[in-house]
């Protein structure tokens, strides 16, 4: 990274590099004050400044939808939304969604139907399913395969992940 | 990703004065900006955060149509009861694209401003007109599936990648922008170029100009239209062809029909005089042929998209009949 890069404004005002400003994010309920770059993506934020390691990076790219995390509600791939741009919303992520120390239905679903191999892509697949059942579009199971075609797993699991996914429509199991 | 200055612009204006740095650009919903940021085909030294801007309205206009506000998101846009109701050929044309995810981030602006998935564009260790001017086409003499049949030039045979522009061009929108120099309304037949010998442009919106809205017509099709996708697979991924067909009936007379071709062009395709050849018509599969044919005229295949000819031309028909019965 070069920190001795001298960009020279024209008319408006540019800030200087390296230029790293204090974000406020609010992640499962606590508000947390980061020191962060302006390229600092909300994964980066979650994973390396947040250790919450539970939001995986998979492609990086947007593709894989392993990196999804709810904002406001809305599932959203973390990986494509700079981290200074997502202050004063709500983030959560599969760190925020057991209560009590009960599982989220939705993850629980995810052990009832041996939704998963390796589980790399689970995190996000919970996420974007409780997105899902919040948007309330999906009715039938092509629609849920539409609305989960963010998420890729490549151990195949997609047949007990969409189980997973007809339950948690049945049973309104959002956020 | 290479490093950036940042700043956030509260209103338009301010937007307008700092995209004039020197390497800046505006930054929305990202999630084509920054994944081209981050293999490098992109690297702006400076971005301008817009999503501060209140320009996310969706809303009738005084002439009876809708306007999108350029900050609106794919998905609210999509699932808005007005776009639903009037305009269901918009609405399927962004759901047939992206993910739930993306849709959530994207906007409608941004949707417009979308760069070409041509493999070589994304491929910053081949030459790449649109990436680097001057430097050649590698998709011509190279795997060119996916890429474009018309209107095509020596230099780039790229297509535009958007589903929601290819219904934007059948409604007839009009693209609302604000720069220097004030404001201006541009037909949305206008807005994307064709590459020509200036393949790096993708649109005729200007350095220093913001898109602000996207204004529709009162005229919907809500009765009869069809948003027809061809892809590798059935969802998230890009269309090897694609059709926005919208029709005026009366009985089975076609009053007006309009057709625009997605995945087949550096932009939304859409040949007016051939549309015209319906007008009067009976709504027949022979009629839906003979227009495929004059829509057709003049493309071009480099051998490993030469099978998207027939596909467009036996899609129009498809999407036609398809608009027909609905």
């Amino acid at each position: 990274m070069n920190t001795e890069n001298s960009l020279q404004a024209t008319t408006a005002v540019r800030p200087q590099l390296p230029d790293t400003r204090t974000v406020t994010l609010r992640v499962n309920g606590t508000t947390h004050q980061l020191q962060l770059a302006p390229w600092t993506s909300v994964l980066d934020a979650l994973r390396e400044h947040l250790q919450l390691t539970g939001t995986k990076k998979g492609c990086d790219h947007g593709q894989c939808g392993a990196c999804t995390v709810l904002l406001d509600g809305k599932r959203i791939n973390s990986c494509l939304t700079l981290a200074v741009m997502q202050e004063n919303k709500e983030i959560t992520t599969v760190e925020g969604l057991a209560k009590e120390g009960e599982l989220h239905p939705v993850q629980q679903a995810f052990i009832d139907h041996d939704a998963f191999q390796c589980g790399y892509c689970t995190p996000g697949q919970i996420c974007s399913v409780i997105g899902m059942v919040n948007e309330g579009k999906a009715k039938t199971l092509d629609d849920i395969r539409d609305l989960m075609s963010g998420n890729i797993c490549r151990c195949g699991a997609y047949i007990n992940i969409v189980k997973v996914a007809q339950e948690a429509l049945e049973k309104n199991t959002g956020l | 990703m290479r490093p950036f200055t940042f700043t956030q612009a509260q209103d338009v204006d301010t937007a307008v004065q700092e995209v004039s740095l020197e390497g800046a650009k505006f930054v929305a919903g990202g999630t084509n900006l920054l994944d081209l940021m981050k293999i490098d085909v992109m690297s702006p030294s400076h971005l301008v955060d817009i999503t501060q801007i209140a320009l996310e309205t969706i809303e009738e206009t005084e002439a009876g149509g809708i306007r999108l506000g350029a900050l609106a998101k794919n998905a609210d846009t999509a699932y808005h009861e007005l776009v639903e109701t009037r305009y269901p050929l918009l609405s399927h044309a962004i759901l047939a694209g992206a993910t739930a995810q993306l849709r959530n981030m994207a906007t409608d602006g941004g949707n417009l401003l979308q760069r070409t998935r041509c493999y070589y564009f994304y491929d910053t260790q081949t030459p790449c007109n649109k990436r680097e001017p001057g430097s050649g086409c590698s998709a011509i003499q190279g795997y060119n599936r996916d890429l474009a049949i018309l209107g095509t030039s020596e230099h780039c045979i790229a297509t535009h990648p958007s589903d929601m522009c290819v219904a934007l061009a059948a409604l007839e929108a009009t693209v609302h922008v604000t720069g220097k120099n004030g404001e201006r309304a541009i037909p949305f037949a206008d807005f994307h170029r064709l590459p020509g010998d200036t393949p790096h442009l993708d649109s005729n919106l200007q350095p220093d100009e913001i898109i602000t809205s996207i204004e529709l017509p009162a005229k919907g099709f809500a009765k009869h239209y069809t948003y027809l996708k061809l892809r590798d697979r059935a969802s998230y991924a890009f269309a090897l062809v694609s059709v926005a067909a919208a029709l005026e009936l009366e009985g089975d007379t076609i009053k007006e029909a309009r057709i625009v071709l997605g995945g087949v062009a550096h932009k939304p395709w859409r040949v007016p005089e051939a549309e015209a050849l319906l007008q009067g018509q009976k709504a027949t599969r022979d009629n839906f042929r003979k227009v495929a044919e004059a829509y057709l005229q003049g493309a071009q295949g480099f051998g490993h998209n030469d099978f998207k000819i027939e596909l467009a031309k036996r899609a129009i028909v498809r999407a036609l009949e398809q608009a027909t019965n609905r």
